[in-house]
């Protein structure tokens, strides 16, 4: 007898397919988009109920194109927020309410909106963040500096960054399905270096847009969603939970800790749907090692090229895709045989620097350089990273920067 | 679960801290050790009907009529308990409790356990508890009480339980009943 299939559509009428599907076997084919543009190439095939908006710079446009979906019938709910704050409560309530949610932010947007952030967490909120980093700081700048992401590494969200558009089409795609786990049920937050990636265009290939990801099914959320009778997440108004002088610390450093467990969990999710937590590239046996992530990866990378081929000089670039969690094991496996680790950064105070020492302290006994490190929408140009290192093993200097 | 008790500088034990994450499909986790289900259920059966005041907490997932699944649960629950000779106290909702919980009738996943203390259980099971109200409060009961605890999930498991069952629907509850059977007639009871 012949099998039969049962064939489902979303509600905007495209066919539900698997993640593995939509993500490794789909036929692909090639576009020539800017970042914000594969936003909603992403979001378009993801299923997604609810997006709350509001525009700050590099990411409006990305915010814009997510509206343009809900005209056109594939976001279910969409409306611009009052502020930051106002936005990150207003997709909780969405996330709470048993959606899939999606909505993104910049800079000084997500000090604003800081607050919700653990509460997003602590709430197991699978609300996925599209940052578009462009770093904080008085006098304000809207060029790329990803120091914002330093604040958000302990807010008990997934953390990662992508280095392309490509891989944001990917990881948003991919984030949805990790965040959304019963087991895991936290918040993702989708990095890329703004105006770098949200605004060059590249090459990307994309699935057809007449396939979607399966919708979310808050029937399996860790927590019950909301009802007309409960408060959210059922502790408000317990004065052994929430506030009081009879406060339980042991269900507050509980409740921490399994925040921080589920994001564990998500490893062997995020392994599979990311084909790893690292990417190595260069000479395997390379002894000067760039761990980077994000656009430092990719500048990294063609430094890489040019000290292997031009001045015969092994190295390499160990890529973490991830950043919560940190791949600390497979970082560890990665720099094996390094002689000198280099963390090339967009930011002033070199935070995955910081993470980088912590991961691998106790573990090898390979220097640390935190440099090259660039701030405030300085570029760093393959060739400035090449100097550097010259300069640093005192060869000569033969690439003018 | 990996080990009873503190875990490195923090009086709260974390299984994942541990490296201990929950078990693949069809495997169960039985300490630090994935073993296969069938093993995992007898050792569950076992501490359950050795230890004193054995006690099953059944969550709004079994409690209340939600679909034809949850009816059938609630109906081997009662049968589990039966055969286990244990009690049921419900966690029936996570609702805050004002001024306090009544340990005799209820356990509360913010403050197990107290509920545990008040009636001395040395063995548990959680079943149809939310997935992260069961996470807080076994990591609780582990830190603050010696009761064996076991988790029957329906969907990926509690790493912080000393005996996780997955995927637990009511084929494998009906598999879980048989097995306490046997375990019951072995041990003479």
């Amino acid at each position: 007898m012949q099998k039969t299939e049962q064939v489902q559509y979303n509600r905007a009428g495209q066919k539900i397919v698997s993640p593995e599907y939509l993500l490794f076997e789909a036929p692909r084919t090639k576009h020539f988009m800017t970042g914000s543009e594969v936003v909603k190439e992403a979001v378009k095939r993801s299923s997604v109920d609810a997006s709350v908006s509001y525009p700050i710079t590099p990411q409006s446009e990305a915010a814009h194109m997510i509206g343009e979906l809900w005209v056109e019938g594939y976001v279910g709910v969409y409306f611009r927020g009052e502020s930051e704050f106002g936005v990150m409560s207003e997709i909780a309530g969405c996330a709470m309410a048993g959606a899939r949610t999606i909505t993104t932010t910049s800079g000084p947007g997500t000090l604003r909106a800081m607050e919700n952030f653990p509460m997003w967490a602590g709430s197991r909120l699978p609300i996925q963040l599209v940052l578009m980093a462009r770093g904080i700081n008085s006098p304000l700048s809207i060029q790329p500096d990803n120091l914002e992401v330093s604040f958000l590494l302990d807010t008990g969200c997934m953390i990662w960054h992508a280095e392309t558009a490509q891989e944001l089409f990917d990881m948003i795609i991919a984030g949805f399905v990790v965040a959304e786990q019963p087991d895991v049920h936290v918040p993702i937050i989708t990095v890329i270096d703004g105006f770098f990636i949200s605004h060059t265009r590249e090459a990307v290939m994309l699935p057809p847009d007449d396939i979607a990801l399966p919708p979310y099914n808050p029937y399996k959320a860790p927590m019950p969603p909301i009802d007309m009778e409960m408060s959210p997440g059922r502790f408000l108004r317990d004065p052994y939970v929430m506030k009081s002088n009879y406060i339980s610390y042991a269900t507050h450093t509980s409740w921490q800790f399994e925040v921080r467990a589920a994001i564990e969990r998500s490893r062997p999710y995020a392994k599979h749907l990311l084909r790893g937590l690292i990417e190595e590239f260069g000479d395997p046996e390379g002894e000067i090692v760039f761990v980077a992530s994000g656009t430092a990866a990719a500048q990294a990378k063609e430094a890489t090229q040019i000290l292997i081929h031009e001045e015969g000089i092994k190295a390499r670039v160990v890529r973490l895709k991830t950043l919560r969690p940190f791949p600390t094991q497979e970082l560890i496996q990665a720099v094996q045989g390094a002689k000198y680790i280099f963390v090339p950064e967009f930011n002033v105070v070199g935070w995955l620097e910081r993470e980088v020492r912590r991961a691998l302290y106790g573990h090898v006994d390979i220097p640390v350089i935190g440099s090259p490190r660039v701030a405030g929408g300085m570029t760093m140009p393959p060739e400035f990273i090449v100097k550097e290192i010259l300069q640093f093993l005192g060869k000569e200097v033969k690439h003018v920067v | 679960m990996a080990e009873l008790g503190p875990s490195g500088y923090s009086p709260y034990p974390v299984a994942v801290y541990e490296n201990l994450l929950n078990p693949p499909p069809g495997k169960a986790l039985m300490f630090n050790e994935i073993v296969d289900e069938e093993i995992a259920m007898r050792e569950a059966a076992k501490a359950m009907l050795t230890r004193d005041n054995p006690t099953i907490f059944p969550g709004p997932q079994v409690l209340y009529a939600w679909n034809e699944e949850a009816r059938e649960k609630a109906r081997l629950v009662r049968k589990m308990a039966e055969v286990l000779g244990a009690k049921i106290i419900p966690m029936y909702d996570y609702r805050p409790k004002y001024p306090k919980i009544d340990p005799e009738r209820e356990i509360n996943p913010n403050h197990p356990n107290l509920t545990i203390w008040h009636n001395n259980i040395k063995a548990c099971i959680f079943i149809g508890v939310h997935c992260h109200y069961a996470n807080v409060a076994l990591k609780i009961i582990r830190a603050e009480t010696d009761c064996f605890t076991i988790a029957m999930c329906g969907m990926a498991g509690h790493e912080d339980a000393m005996i996780t069952l997955r995927d637990q629907h009511t084929e494998e509850i009906e598999k879980f009943i048989r097995i306490a059977e046997e375990v019951k007639r072995e041990l003479g009871k």
